[in-house]
């Protein structure tokens, strides 16, 4: 009887340690919405999810049933003032021994980077309550790691909700900078990557303008930032005598012809010297420099290889459709490709001859694709006489045989 | 022939000069003898040696193949793609062989169940039909050990299924499995094996059994059919061997050498479910492709072993279904002397409702294989 009495116990144990713990849900989802109340929205939330509670943030005892003598408990820090957010995130976030035990994997420089940006010059520089602090990107009881699909921070949310505030024009007005980010990063090549093809790889706000420590990239940064990914096309920019010149001219180096939200993707019809081509931005007849000839000679080199690409495409298409074997033709048609790709690219250095040399060898290469494959061709039809020749000749006996043998046993 | 003395042409003289020392007029004279009956069925005497001329074009097409492919996981595939894009003609060929592979195995099944239907292994010919079993089986063998030497990805997973199979067997399975494959797994060594087998081993015995079958074949004739034996003499109709028959069937062997050309030069990588393009090299650690099948001949017993449920009472479904053909195919092989009527020159409804009843799963669940993945 004894013993089970002590099970009975034992088994209760938990029950009460865990009423003991926390009233703070118990309470609070009796008056809270549960579509959008913080006591229900916090069992998503990566803090409640490893273990934490809600007096771990704001402080007080969560076995009191009373909400004023939960006030005047231990450690109660209630909800904080838009200007202390950062702080109070960062009792734990900069943290590194506590971090380090609940999740080393995290940066604890939050708070310091945070300190640099505009958002944070301002908060803590002109008390500016507008401006962004933690809870704004990270939402305050649905905080997620940015690689859960309903974070506020996945790559696929990131840019609606940097949209949340810098997309507002009203409430944007009194700081003097433009609200169409979002609208043109959506049109641009790399919203459409995101959006239309669910490509995380693609850049977000983030990527360009830091996170934390959120700054618009300047002048001098931002082949740098570009180059992150296009390594090199920023390369050979940097290598260019545009470079030097952009430079001069306080003309940032990829923005000036690629945009900056609304960035598009790029073609052949970006070189050249009439419209819509972006060189004659700047360049004109008789403005001195060798701009709009360049820009002539390296459109018509590229559209060149691109054509004897196109050609040399259609060529080994139908010699696939005619089931011969195309194998080597393919793998030299990708050199072409990769050729043409490598050709485009060279544009950034702006070296006539480098470019009309790469050219010239990927519209050499494009050019025997297409001899190989009329061969293919050629051979298929000859294979097709042939069989026709053949069958002849086999009928021709045939016949012969046959009459051979009606007048062998006639 | 006019091989007279008084002949002086050169052919003649050839011919005389064989006969000197291997008594040829002999042989001319015994030629000249043997006659084949001509009845309503007379057109699947053609099947066998269609079956025949079809060996010669696969061993023609396996030579000229030999002199480029290289077996080994690193040099087979890219051995077989250079004798299909660089060799001049290395496509009409491996294309022939592979029809002709197939159009074989499709004859010799013609030739099966047809001499099967009219009882023609009875009594005197078990040995023919024992040795034509062989040589069905020693087919299949080809096919099997033929279809993995290009390295490519369906082959690579069809083999693993195929040896994996060996393995259900209990107690020697893994042994088997371990002999086919040269080790745990289908690797280079499977190929060197499958090789082996392919160009040396079951040529040698094909050309071995075939002989006797051709041999048994010219001693004993062709088999009359079973109303024949009390048909009145008169009533009998026949046909002389040579040249009568011998002419037909070159006739014959042209068509189907025709029928060969067209379909290598159109279809070169094959067509519906008969087809073995090159595609992609095997890759051992690549997932295998959605859809793993056994070549056409394969496909029933491919099925039926699928369609099995795990288990059948206490033996595994797989081995119950290996078990079920072992025993269906040692009935068909020894059924020249289980069927006792048709020793005795009768019909028997017992076993041709076998034979019916076995033409009629292979062809349901060969189409059930296709129609089902």
């Amino acid at each position: 009887m004894k013993r089970i009495s002590l099970l009975l116990i034992l088994s209760l144990l938990p029950l009460v340690v865990m009423a003991q713990e926390d009233n703070c849900l118990t309470c609070h989802r009796d008056f809270e919405d549960e579509d959008g109340g913080p006591s229900y929205l916090i069992t998503r939330d990566v803090h409640i999810q490893k273990g934490l509670s809600c007096a771990d943030c704001h402080g007080g005892d969560p076995s009191l049933e009373d909400m004023d003598e939960v006030r005047e408990s231990r450690g109660w820090r209630g909800v904080p003032d838009h200007l202390e957010v950062p702080a109070f995130c960062a009792r734990c976030h900069s943290d590194a021994n506590y971090m380090h035990e609940q999740n080393p994997s995290l940066p604890t420089d939050q708070l310091v980077k945070y300190k640099t940006s505009i958002h944070g010059k301002r908060l803590f520089g002109k008390k500016d309550r507008k401006v962004a602090n933690c809870i704004s990107c990270h939402t305050v009881h649905q905080i997620a790691n940015a690689r859960t699909p309903y974070s506020s921070t996945h790559p696929l949310n990131l840019p609606q909700t940097c949209a949340h505030c810098h997309a507002d024009a009203d409430y944007m007005a009194e700081y003097g900078i433009p609200t169409d980010q979002y609208d043109g990063y959506r049109k641009s090549v790399h919203g459409e990557a995101l959006f239309e093809n669910n490509d995380l790889g693609a850049p977000v706000c983030n990527d360009c303008h830091g996170n934390h420590g959120a700054l618009p990239p300047g002048m001098a940064s931002i082949s740098h930032v570009c180059g992150n990914c296009h390594a090199m096309q920023a390369q050979l920019f940097d290598k260019s005598p545009h470079s030097k010149a952009f430079e001069e001219n306080d003309f940032p180096a990829c923005e000036t012809c690629h945009s900056n939200h609304l960035i598009e993707k790029p073609g052949d019809q970006m070189v050249g010297n009439k419209e819509p081509a972006v060189c004659v931005e700047c360049h004109s007849e008789g403005d001195g420099t060798r701009g709009l000839d360049v820009a002539a000679a390296m459109s018509l080199a590229v559209e060149k290889l691109a054509n004897a690409q196109a050609e040399a495409r259609a060529a080994l298409d139908e010699a696939i459709a005619k089931g011969m074997m195309t194998t080597d033709e393919e793998f030299r048609f990708k050199e072409v490709q990769q050729m043409l790709i490598a050709t485009r690219t060279q544009i950034h250095s702006f070296s006539l001859d480098t470019i009309l040399t790469m050219a010239d060898a990927g519209y050499e290469k494009a050019k025997e694709v297409q001899t190989n494959s009329a061969a293919l061709i050629d051979e298929y039809f000859f294979r097709r006489k042939g069989l026709g020749l053949a069958t002849l000749f086999i009928t021709l006996l045939v016949v012969a045989l046959w009459a051979y043998i009606r007048k062998l046993e006639s | 022939m006019n091989n007279t003395p008084a002949d002086n042409s050169l052919g003649a003289q050839i011919y005389r000069w064989f006969d000197e020392r291997f008594k040829l007029d002999a042989l001319v004279e015994y030629m000249r003898g043997k006659v084949v009956p001509v009845h309503s069925h007379s057109i699947f005497y053609y099947f066998g040696g269609i079956s025949l001329f079809l060996f010669v074009v696969q061993v023609l097409t396996g030579i000229l193949l030999l002199m480029y492919y290289r077996p080994g996981a690193d040099s087979a595939y890219e051995s077989v793609r250079f004798i299909i894009s660089n060799v001049e003609f290395g496509w009409l060929i491996r294309s022939l062989h592979s029809w002709s592979a197939n159009l074989m195995i499709l004859a010799v099944f013609i030739h099966m169940f047809s001499v099967y239907f009219t009882s023609a292994y009875r009594r005197p010919r078990e040995l023919t039909w024992l040795s034509g079993m062989a040589l069905l089986g020693l087919s299949l063998a080809f096919g099997f050990s033929g279809y993995l030497l290009p390295w490519n990805e369906l082959a690579f997973f069809a083999t693993r299924v195929g040896t994996g199979m060996a393995g259900a067997i209990p107690g020697i399975g893994q042994k088997i499995l371990v002999i086919m494959r040269g080790g745990e797994e289908v690797t280079g060594a499977t190929i060197g094996r499958f090789f082996g087998l392919h160009v040396a081993i079951l040529p040698g015995l094909t050309t071995l059994i075939l002989s006797g079958h051709l041999l048994f074949l010219q001693r004993q004739g062709m088999s009359e059919p079973l109303h024949w034996e009390n048909l009145p003499a008169e009533k009998k109709k026949y046909q002389k061997f040579f040249p009568n028959f011998i002419l037909r069937d070159l006739l014959v062997w042209l068509i189907v050498l025709n029928l060969l050309a067209v379909l290598a030069v159109i279809f070169p990588d094959g067509i519906g479910v008969v087809h073995w393009p090159l595609g992609v090299k095997a890759d051992p650690f690549a997932p295998p492709p959605a859809v793993i099948r056994p070549e056409w001949y394969f496909m029933f017993a491919f099925q039926a072993l699928k369609m099995l449920p795990a288990h059948i009472w206490f033996i595994e479904g797989e081995l119950f279904g290996i078990g079920l053909f072992t025993i269906g195919g040692l009935i068909w092989a020894l059924v020249p002397y289980l069927n006792r009527k048709s020793a005795k020159g009768q019909p028997s409804k017992l076993f041709t409702a076998f034979g019916i009843f076995v033409l009629a799963f292979v062809i349901v669940m060969t189409a059930l294989g296709y129609i089902l993945e």
